[in-house]
């Protein structure tokens, strides 16, 4: 098995389909002639035409509002929003019309279309590019929430995405575009929504988290390892629908818990999972749950963004405390 | 020699005279060709006054407690009506704002959904399969961009189907708008965007949209043709239309068309326009209501009189009784089709939900 990077995975998954299902295009900006501004969608233009994979306009509304009549007619489109930060000048058209035309129409107007976003910080990039937005999409009824953290994940998690009948928004962590490469098969495969990923078995603490911070999560792990502590990680990989079964079981598992995400604390997904936490695992906690987060401040200028998103050292510091309660 | 810097783009100091067929008399313009032939017109006419009974009888019941806020269309049949008679319910899509039931009703929309859906209940938002349409949209513009999808799907599937957008001089000032027509250029989308200009959004006044002289002169800034139209007046609005039509079926791309009308009703149910419509204002439009002008078109040619107008005044009001009467006898909604519908199927959070709230 090759072992491949997170953006050939994920460029590797849109190009089987594609050769596979002839209606599925994929739009946004500069995905065509230049392959998008990580590369993700590189030579696909070239192998399916300027038809199927299609530069448009810089009108990130009118990029998710036109998939949606697209996919009215048939289609199955893939858009890409080159930075989940500029997927607020279409929030209305993900949230409001594509996320609930199932629903108000009583299931006769399916939206069946992927928003692949790259989301995350510590890259580097300028302002409104490193948001950690998914608390907000989990909370609008009616879409996926797709968080891969391995390349084999993100392959699998793709080709699940686009043949899902449902709208689907793909976050891609930028950060691990290129850091992360794991197996990925070459053939044709899909990873399940709504199973967990166990990406370390541990006995003393469990962490959860998904995505970006995954590594983090891993990191820590092998630092408290050094020091004779266990730590379970698991990797929600889709937070709608969410391993609520899967999850409760590796809380249970050690009696405390540890909740990590990039995104800021108030509202995040993290205090709903501690929620569900504290509904249907109470009786085997041996401490009060955490959670690690960014702070509830914007996402600052470069320079200091390492002060923002969660590091081992505090996820490691968060373990303590919980192990000491 | 100097270079000169003058601004080469400068908007017209006045409004273009929209494109007219029918004085306000039914009087046919010199010259004037309409593409409606008389069955045509008399099935146009018809659905203008099925709509109008629709809204005065949902009017009725909204008063008695019995119906939720609504918006009317009267005032703006012709509009509504012209650009629908121009298109194919076996291959156009139309894309409504709200105000819209009669051209939906034409293209094969149940106006049973429509009743239920003013009665609040969850099934009138249901569309039948192969009926090309979609469903009212209140979020003001956020339809125009789907209807650019559906008209440039329909092209990348080698189908020559056009998508119709109706929206009004209020949704023109919107992102979406803007967003959708330069998309739809870019891309040579078949879509008629169908500006129904009724001088209203709310209580604001079409010159607080946009300093624009014609709202369709924004047209070829998109790369795109505009029109202008007395959209009271049935046969310019759907020769115009139809015209546009015929391009975008050709591969030449979209059409902005601006029909200038009048929203003679409220808003909605739940809005009072005695607070800024001004009487003398309303009063000169009420002399160019689109149903009396077809209908003088008509008896000038002596294909109409009091009794036919009768017999289709008693047709279109029993019909829309009869509607009313099957959206009352419909089974209410019942409490789990909230949970029904999200997801094409349920996730373990709804169905935790659903158990605790319903019983397993």
């Amino acid at each position: 098995m090759a072992v491949m990077t997170m953006i050939d995975a994920i460029r590797q998954a849109m190009m089987q389909e594609m050769e596979r299902d002839e209606k599925v295009v994929l739009m946004g900006e500069d995905v065509g002639h230049l392959g998008g501004v990580f590369r993700a969608t590189d030579g696909l233009q070239q192998r399916f035409t300027s038809k199927r994979v299609i530069d448009t306009p810089l009108a990130e509304s009118v990029i998710v509002g036109s998939a949606y009549g697209l996919a009215l007619t048939g289609m199955k489109p893939i858009v890409e929003i080159q930075f989940l930060g500029f997927s607020q000048n279409c929030f209305h058209q993900i949230c409001q019309q594509i996320a609930r035309s199932r629903f108000r129409t009583r299931g006769d107007h399916p939206a069946q279309i992927t928003i692949r976003t790259p989301f995350g910080g510590n890259v580097r990039t300028p302002e409104f590019h490193s948001d950690s937005m998914e608390s907000l999409f989990a909370q609008s009824t009616g879409l996926k929430i797709v968080m891969p953290s391995t390349a084999y994940d993100a392959k699998g998690l793709l080709l699940e995405a686009i043949r899902d009948p449902d709208p689907v928004m793909f976050f891609e962590p930028l950060r691990g575009y290129r850091l992360q490469s794991d197996e990925v098969p070459e053939e044709d495969y899909t990873v399940p929504f709504g199973k967990l990923r166990t990406v370390r078995e541990g006995d003393d603490v469990t962490i959860v988290t998904w995505s970006a911070a995954v590594p983090v999560a891993q990191a820590a792990a092998e630092q408290l390892a050094e020091r004779g502590i266990s730590a379970h990680v698991i990797d929600l990989r889709t937070l709608v629908p969410l391993d609520e079964a899967g999850l409760v079981a590796a809380v249970e598992r050690t009696g405390r818990c540890v909740v990590l995400h990039e995104g800021p604390a108030t509202a995040g997904f993290g205090a709903e999972v501690i929620t569900l936490l504290q509904e249907q695992a109470f009786y085997s906690l041996e401490a009060p749950l955490r959670r690690v987060t960014a702070p509830d401040a914007p996402y600052p200028m470069p320079s200091i963004e390492g002060f923002y998103i969660p590091d081992t050292g505090l996820l490691i510091r968060a373990v303590e405390e919980v192990l000491k309660d | 020699m100097t270079v000169n810097t003058t601004p080469q783009f400068v908007p017209d100091t006045a409004p273009i005279a929209p494109i007219q067929f029918l004085d306000q008399d039914g009087r046919l313009a010199a010259g004037a060709t309409p593409a409606l032939d008389t069955a045509g017109i008399l099935e146009g006419l018809r659905y203008m006054a099925w709509g109008r009974a629709f809204d005065a009888k949902s009017f009725s019941l909204q008063r008695q407690g019995k119906l939720g806020t609504f918006a009317p269309l009267v005032g703006q049949e012709a509009a509504i009506m012209g650009a629908a008679m121009a298109t194919d319910p076996a291959r156009d899509w139309l894309v409504p704002q709200y105000r819209e039931t009669p051209a939906l009703v034409r293209h094969g929309h149940s106006a049973l959904r429509v009743a239920l859906y003013r009665l609040g209940h969850p099934h009138g938002g249901r569309i039948d399969a192969n009926v090309k349409v979609m469903q009212f949209n209140i979020s003001l513009a956020a339809q125009i961009p789907h209807a650019v999808g559906l008209g440039w799907g329909m092209k990348m599937q080698g189908q020559d189907g056009v998508a119709v957008a109706y929206f009004g001089e209020g949704s023109s000032s919107e992102g979406d708008f803007h967003e959708a027509a330069n998309l739809a250029g870019v891309m040579k989308a078949p879509v008629i965007f169908f500006l129904q200009n009724n001088q209203w959004a709310i209580s604001t006044p079409r010159e607080i949209q946009s300093q624009a002289t014609d709202l369709a002169a924004r047209a070829p800034g998109y790369g795109m043709p505009g029109v202008s139209v007395d959209g009271n007046d049935l046969l310019a609005v759907h020769k115009v239309t139809a015209e546009a039509v015929a391009r975008a079926r050709a591969g030449e791309g979209p059409t902005l068309i601006e029909a200038h009308t009048f929203r003679m009703w409220a808003h909605t149910t739940a809005d009072d326009p005695t607070r800024y419509v001004n009487p003398e204002v309303k009063e000169r439009w009420e002399k160019r209501d689109p149903i009396d002008r077809i209908q003088k078109y008509l008896s000038a040619q002596g294909l109409w009189d009091d009794a036919r107008h009768g017999e289709m005044q008693a047709s279109v009001e029993a019909e829309v009784e009869a509607v009313f009467a099957e959206a009352f006898a419909h089974p209410p909604a019942r409490a789990e089709e909230i949970y029904e519908h999200t997801f094409a199927s349920s996730t373990p959070a709804l169905e935790r939900q659903r158990q605790w709230h319903l019983g397993a």
